[in-house]
């Protein structure tokens, strides 16, 4: 009696489990293709046409989303999970999917000459601290850069040494020199750059470009010619070269402490000139002005003398009206009647075919 | 611009940021889409520009203006424009008389155009036009391809590769059981490429494993594949390349064998046996010869004598 109750409970059992595990499980011909790393999941299965044809076309769809999703969500449900801020979290593995990348493969960056040096004389790096103490300012200051310690440019107390000049100015001469120093150093950054690329640069003069302007040539023959041991003084012209006439700098400015008298002199004509009632000419100006304001003066008039067509004077009828009535009329009609008078005054015959905005 | 990549030194430490953002890196950024509007197109396919935007968000960049460019003809304005986003997927949608509702995915490797696939949209449902409750942007989604068609011809597996670089969203080492709501199930059938959206939810069910109902929800798609231009093998095989430094190292001298047991491998040197040094047990210790037989006799005469005494 007792062994037939056991057998009883075992097999109820049994049937419970399949019950609970039939919610879950789906049947399946082919089974499916899993990318856990990707959400991903492939059913290589043939859909049933027939069906789907029978059905309700988004129906068939459906169920068969719900069964590939329910074997899915069984397979990430295998995955190792932890507990991570009250949420249960699984962890995904790498995804399996060979996918092509965005850009290609980073190249290791070429490396400098003093790297080059560094390792063929087995120099290794010497970590240094961030800050560097400041005696001056009693602070803690940036190594390099931005209000740096010990910046030699920003001395306000320079002791000029015995063996030089005493009218030399050593503060800018220590701006120079920090100067000369940055250029110099971008030149071996840029060096090195094309170095690393491969790229040809010429030891001295300029590098040469795809297309060239009148301008870049003119300034490449300047470089060439002065670099000679006599800074291109014997250098000849070819037969009709014209020699570039303002090369350098395009203005000149008086040093501060010089010629007094000159600065007298100047400052004095300047007040002059400002007091004087009479009016200053430039003559070539005037006259230029003179002739532009005659021609135009001109072909007013024979715009206005009746000429063969009349409708010339209907057109400049129209346009006074239309000035009169709209808005934004007058700015446009008037300015089209007088650009309208432009090209016709040079050609005298010129019908018009757009009308000005309205 | 590449060869001026050292020459021109960013002045800002922000600049210098989103310029080494965009250079090419070991492990890659997310992809980002650019959806561009063609010459005329219409209603459905701007609705539809813009509910795969919403899909895509906020991995994707939606240009508002029409772009009157034709893709299969000319690629230049789309590289430029994927240059200047930094957008490696693509999107354009346009409609004429001959190609209606057309929509043409793309992909890129290093700004020059990989492979496009034309697809016509046969009907088309919104996510306006369903109205239930939508998950918030940004879910991974769960991608379900069915179909052999997808395992048979080359056209479809290419377009298999390019959903999956499209939908798939960011690369993530665990992902929340409960949030996995989002499911793209797309179907080959007859020709006809179904493309459905539906939000799972996660019923009860006996044991761990939860059982799934579907509930349909975003947009859906019907296509039909029209043109396509792949590019060459050898284009794609560079572009799958992976560094060698993503490669997973092997651990040496470890192995498991058929029943999952963890075997390791220990090298040694070359040992003398006799100079081992071992547990040294005292009983067993050998003092000199004399004294074991001396205690043997006196055990005899031990004997002898208790036998004497008993007799006695």
């Amino acid at each position: 009696m007792a062994a037939c109750s056991i057998e009883d409970v075992l097999a109820k059992a049994e049937r419970e489990e399949a019950e609970k595990l039939k919610s879950i499980s789906v049947l399946k011909e082919l089974e499916l293709e899993f990318d856990p790393g990707n959400l991903f999941a492939f059913d290589k299965n043939p859909p049933n046409s027939r069906e789907f044809r029978k059905q309700n076309k988004d129906e068939f769809l459906r169920s068969l989303a719900r069964d590939n999703t329910q074997l899915l969500i069984n397979e990430l449900w295998k995955l190792p999970t932890e507990r991570v801020e009250e949420v249960i979290v699984a962890k995904l593995p790498e995804p399996t999917t060979r996918l092509p990348r965005e850009k290609p493969v980073p190249k290791p960056r070429p490396s400098t000459k003093w790297e080059e040096f560094a390792k063929l004389k087995g120099i290794q790096k010497k970590k240094k601290t961030n800050l560097v103490w400041d005696d001056v300012h009693k602070e803690w200051k940036r190594r390099w850069g931005y209000k740096r310690a010990n910046d030699d440019t920003k001395e306000w107390l320079i002791e000029v040494p015995e063996t030089a000049d005493p009218n030399e100015d050593q503060f800018s001469k220590r701006i120079k020199a920090k100067k000369e120093r940055v250029a110099k150093n971008e030149l071996n950054r840029l060096r090195n750059i094309a170095r690393g690329q491969k790229i040809k640069v010429p030891g001295v003069g300029l590098a040469p470009t795809d297309q060239q302007s009148k301008t870049e040539l003119g300034k490449a023959i300047h470089v060439a010619k002065h670099s000679t041991a006599s800074v291109g003084k014997f250098q000849g012209n070819l037969p009709k070269e014209k020699v570039p006439k303002n090369m350098g700098k395009k203005r000149k400015f008086e040093p501060l402490i010089g010629d007094f008298s000159a600065e007298k002199r100047k400052h004095l004509d300047l007040l002059n000139i400002m007091d004087s009632k009479k009016p200053r000419i430039d003559i070539t100006k005037a006259v230029n002005k003179q002739m532009r304001e005659e021609d135009r003066q001109s072909g007013f008039q024979k715009r206005k003398s009746p000429g063969k067509k009349g409708r010339k004077g209907n057109f400049s009828g129209k346009g006074k009206a239309k000035g009169k009535g709209k808005k934004g009329g007058p700015g446009g009609g008037s300015s089209g009647g007088s650009s309208k008078g432009g090209p016709g005054r040079g050609n005298n015959r010129k019908p018009r075919k757009k009308q000005g905005k309205r | 611009m590449t060869q001026l990549d050292g020459v021109v030194k960013p002045k800002t430490k922000r600049s210098k940021r989103f310029l080494q953002g965009r250079e090419p890196k070991l492990n890659e950024n997310i992809k980002n889409a650019m959806l561009i509007k063609g010459g005329n197109a219409n209603q459905t396919v701007t609705q539809a520009l813009k509910d795969i935007y919403s899909l895509k968000k906020p991995n994707a960049v939606m240009y508002k203006k029409k772009n009157i460019t034709r893709p299969f003809e000319d690629q230049t304005s789309l590289e430029f424009f994927s240059k200047k986003s930094d957008c490696s997927l693509f999107l354009f949608g346009s409609h004429n008389k001959k190609r209606p509702n057309n929509l043409i995915f793309g992909r890129m490797f290093d700004f020059h155009v990989l492979d496009m696939i034309e697809l016509g949209i046969e009907k088309f449902v919104s996510l306006k036009d369903i109205k239930n409750s939508k998950f918030p942007e940004g879910t991974k989604p769960l991608l379900i391809f069915a179909g052999d068609a997808f395992e048979t011809d080359n056209e479809h597996k290419k377009l298999k590769s390019l959903l999956i670089d499209f939908f798939r969203g960011p690369t993530v080492p665990c992902v929340r059981l409960a949030g996995l709501e989002h499911v793209l199930h797309i179907t080959a059938l007859e020709g006809k490429i179904y493309l459905r959206s539906y939000k799972a939810l996660l019923k009860k069910s006996g044991c761990r494993t939860p059982r799934i109902e579907l509930e349909d929800m975003g947009p859906s798609f019907d296509f039909t594949m029209r043109r396509t231009h792949l590019a060459s093998d050898d284009l794609y095989k560079t572009a799958h390349r992976q560094p060698k430094a993503l490669k997973p190292k092997k651990k040496k001298n470890v192995s498991h064998d058929v029943f999952g047991t963890k075997y390791g491998r220990l090298h040694m040197q070359k040992q003398d046996l006799a100079k081992l040094q071992t547990r040294k047990m005292k009983g067993l210790k050998k003092r000199k010869g004399e004294k074991a037989e001396g205690e043997g006799e006196e055990v005899e005469a031990e004997a002898t004598t208790a036998k004497k005494a008993k007799t006695q």
